[in-house]
């Protein structure tokens, strides 16, 4: 029996590594997705004052700190059991639409697009952002400007683009002033007019993939994402939703404080992320995902005209439920869409410039969970305190451990059609780190693993022993 | 009767002193720089924390600046590779003792030791980090003490005793075990004597000591209101 080890996973955030066991006849008997490293967060942050929560879980990630920042900031404000400022909970999903611009444009342009732009058998040496630029530099021009507009709002707002500390428990730090509006105002049509570019595009390149859409991770699952009180697509506040895999609402508003009721977390052996599962369909039944395709599947519409049209056109595709991951792109690229519309709205608010932005309390609840959509997906924050304020006790679910099985699923999947054992080449093995790669999986805290790491795939027989090895840079 | 002035020199130049006056209230005076941390104007010196340290001519050993007094004819020697060296092994120690981990403190961005370690050109430590398991006083209601973040240069132990009178910090402990604790070794929330004034908070050069509900950057410590108050009170040291 021959195995191969694809290690590291290439252009995702974090470690990763897939095995794929082969039976006699060199066909795929098996696959696993290992997630190499542990971080320990939930652990060592016990004792800490609360309000340091915030700032100490946002380093779990550098490409969505906010996402940490402000799920732990509701999980704060939970325990201080304060409602916050009108404008500080606009400004707060202000810089969060614009945290999902910038990693959702990052996981398209720099990440996935040398897949789709280049090809899946593409020169893997120069099937990187830099083959983007060289390809259509056009499209990584593109790339670049709307991370750049994402991250233009998050540095106006918070002063740093990455792990800024301006959102706190109780609010934010420092309103937002009208100068930084109007600055971020008057790049909007750019950026509005990259997001249908892109989108045109892509759908252009839809017909090239459709054995990659029928079998990348196309196995139904149930959906879970937040919705408003209408079943609106939201990002920020609204209580989550599951959809079954025919399209049914099995639980619907469930709120934060609520979640460990439906969700439960299973630890696997072969990797460090945990499993989390729907609680009463049990594990390993209860699988289901999340991120940008789960919430177009789990609401009923975004609420936004632009979106709206685009979500319609997408079900309208697709059906109302759509599975494959390869369509994560597409939803990724409807919700840029989404964000930017919400961007725009929040800025024409007037209360946006409102000085009045943080509420400020002690200790009134001795138990705290925020849960927010990041651009992967629902992340939940739950913490525990003493009188005092120390942290005694911490659970992070972070959006990627919800598509654990699903991901391990589609490894499975994408593995079984796509490689034959006797026959062996590096494209056949880029898809199966393709399909991860749909997830846009945030695996840990590193942003450096942005299209440049090597990919190291090894054969080893059952023994153990080294029969083959492929890499490159 | 006026004070005696003394002929030394800093640096090669000739200054004129004041008779019992240390050789960093000499260099100051002169607006000659040396860099300290334990030192804060108005408070006793102490000499805990040796970044003050300095050549003088004649001896072999090293001074502190903060507590050796001037004496007629002494050349010092603020800047040296020798001197320089000790104080980047000393902010080194200071910075593998505890857990000082800039990144996710709330005195990030406006802390001494932090800005004297960036000073220093000290990006990374080649000495292995101590890792100590150190707890958290969060019994105050307003302040909190987190030894973690603590370099033990005592500031806030004497600005309690000498400004507001209070003597709600000592030192509990020898060498690397030593701690500041609140009366008796009382939790601070318990500690009858502490007038809640927050002048230990505002004295802090770190982050170990700080206002409660100050997120990750968010501690500025306002040492102005420390000295302006000896100032004005006319402490002398």
């Amino acid at each position: 029996m021959k195995r191969i080890t694809i290690e590291p996973v290439s252009r995702i955030e974090g470690h990763a590594k897939i095995d794929i066991q082969f039976d006699d006849q060199g066909h795929v008997a098996g696959t696993q997705f290992h997630v190499t490293q542990v971080r320990g967060f939930e652990k060592f942050t016990e004792g800490r004052p609360f309000y340091e929560m915030p700032g100490i879980t946002a380093r779990i990630c550098g490409i969505c700190p906010i996402s940490h920042l402000l799920a732990s900031s509701k999980a704060c404000d939970a325990i201080m059991a304060v409602r916050i400022p009108p404008a500080a909970r606009k400004l707060r999903q202000l810089i969060h639409f614009a945290q999902i611009v910038q990693s959702h444009a990052l996981s398209f342009f720099y990440l996935s697009a040398p897949d789709f732009l280049l090809g899946m058998d593409s020169d893997a040496a120069s099937r990187n952002i830099l083959g983007v630029i060289a390809a259509n530099p056009e499209l990584a021009r593109d790339g670049i400007e709307l991370r750049k507009f994402g991250l233009l709002i998050v540095e106006g707002l918070a002063q740093e683009r990455v792990h800024p500390s301006w959102v706190v428990p109780g609010g934010v730090a420092a309103p937002l002033s009208s100068t930084i509006r109007d600055r971020i105002l008057s790049e909007l049509p750019a950026a509005h007019a990259i997001a249908e570019r892109t989108l045109r595009f892509f759908k252009g390149t839809l017909d090239e993939y459709k054995e990659e859409i029928e079998f990348f991770g196309s196995a139904p699952t149930m959906y879970a994402g937040l919705v408003d009180r209408k079943g609106n697509l939201e990002l920020y506040d609204g209580g989550l939703r599951f959809r079954s895999t025919a399209g049914d609402i099995i639980e619907d508003q469930i709120a934060a404080e609520d979640y460990a009721q439906w969700i439960g977390e299973a630890s696997l052996r072969e990797s460090y992320l945990k499993a989390p599962f729907f609680k009463p369909q049990g594990f390993p039944a209860g699988v289901y995902r999340v991120g940008p395709l789960a919430r177009l599947n789990a609401a009923d519409s975004c609420g936004t005209p632009h979106a709206e049209a685009e979500f319609k056109e997408f079900h309208q595709r697709f059906g109302t439920m759509v599975h494959s991951a390869f369509l994560y792109h597409y939803a990724r690229l409807i919700e840029i869409v989404y964000a930017l519309e919400k961007i725009e709205m929040l800025l024409s608010d007037p209360q946006i410039l409102d000085t009045h932005v943080r509420a400020g309390a002690g200790v009134n609840a001795l138990e705290g969970v925020g849960m927010i959509e990041a651009p992967r997906g629902t992340l939940i924050h739950h913490y525990k305190v003493n009188e005092e304020g120390a942290i005694t006790w911490a659970n992070l679910i972070v959006a990627t451990g919800h598509n654990n099985l699903a991901i391990g699923r589609s490894v499975q999947q994408v593995a079984e059609h796509f490689i034959d054992g006797a026959k062996l080449n590096e494209g056949m093995l880029n898809r199966v780190s393709a399909v991860v790669r749909a997830y846009d999986p945030c695996l840990s805290c590193s942003t450096h693993a942005s299209g440049l790491l090597a990919l190291r795939v090894r054969l080893l027989d059952s023994n153990g022993a080294l029969l083959d090895e492929l890499a490159s840079n | 009767m006026p004070q005696k002035k003394l002929s030394i020199r800093i640096d090669g130049e000739l200054i004129s002193a004041l008779e019992g006056q240390t050789i960093l209230q000499a260099a100051r005076a002169n607006k000659k720089y040396i860099p300290t941390l334990c030192a804060l104007e108005g408070l006793t010196p102490v000499g805990a924390c040796r970044i003050c340290l300095v050549e003088v001519s004649g001896s072999e050993r090293l001074f502190p600046a903060c507590t050796t007094p001037i004496q007629e004819g002494m050349s010092v020697i603020t800047n040296s590779p020798r001197l320089t060296r000790y104080r980047r092994i000393t902010l080194e120690l200071l910075l593998i003792e505890r857990n000082h981990v800039c990144a996710v403190c709330v005195s990030n961005g406006h802390c001494e030791l932090q800005a004297m370690a960036t000073a220093f050109g000290i990006s990374t430590v080649e000495l292995a980090y101590n890792f100590p398991k150190l707890s958290l006083d969060m019994s105050h209601p307003r302040f909190v003490l987190d030894h973690n973040r603590c370099i033990l240069c005592t500031r806030c132990v004497r600005v309690c005793a000498e400004l507001e009178g209070a003597q709600v910090w000592e030192l509990i402990s020898r060498g690397i075990h030593a701690r500041i604790v609140s009366e008796l070794n009382e939790k601070w929330g318990n500690a009858a004597s502490c007038t809640s004034c927050g002048k230990c908070v505002q004295a802090c050069p770190t982050g170990a000591l700080a206002e409660k509900g100050r997120a990750v950057e968010e501690m500025t410590k306002n040492l102005e209101a420390v000295t302006s108050l000896v100032h004005r009170r006319g402490v002398q040291a």
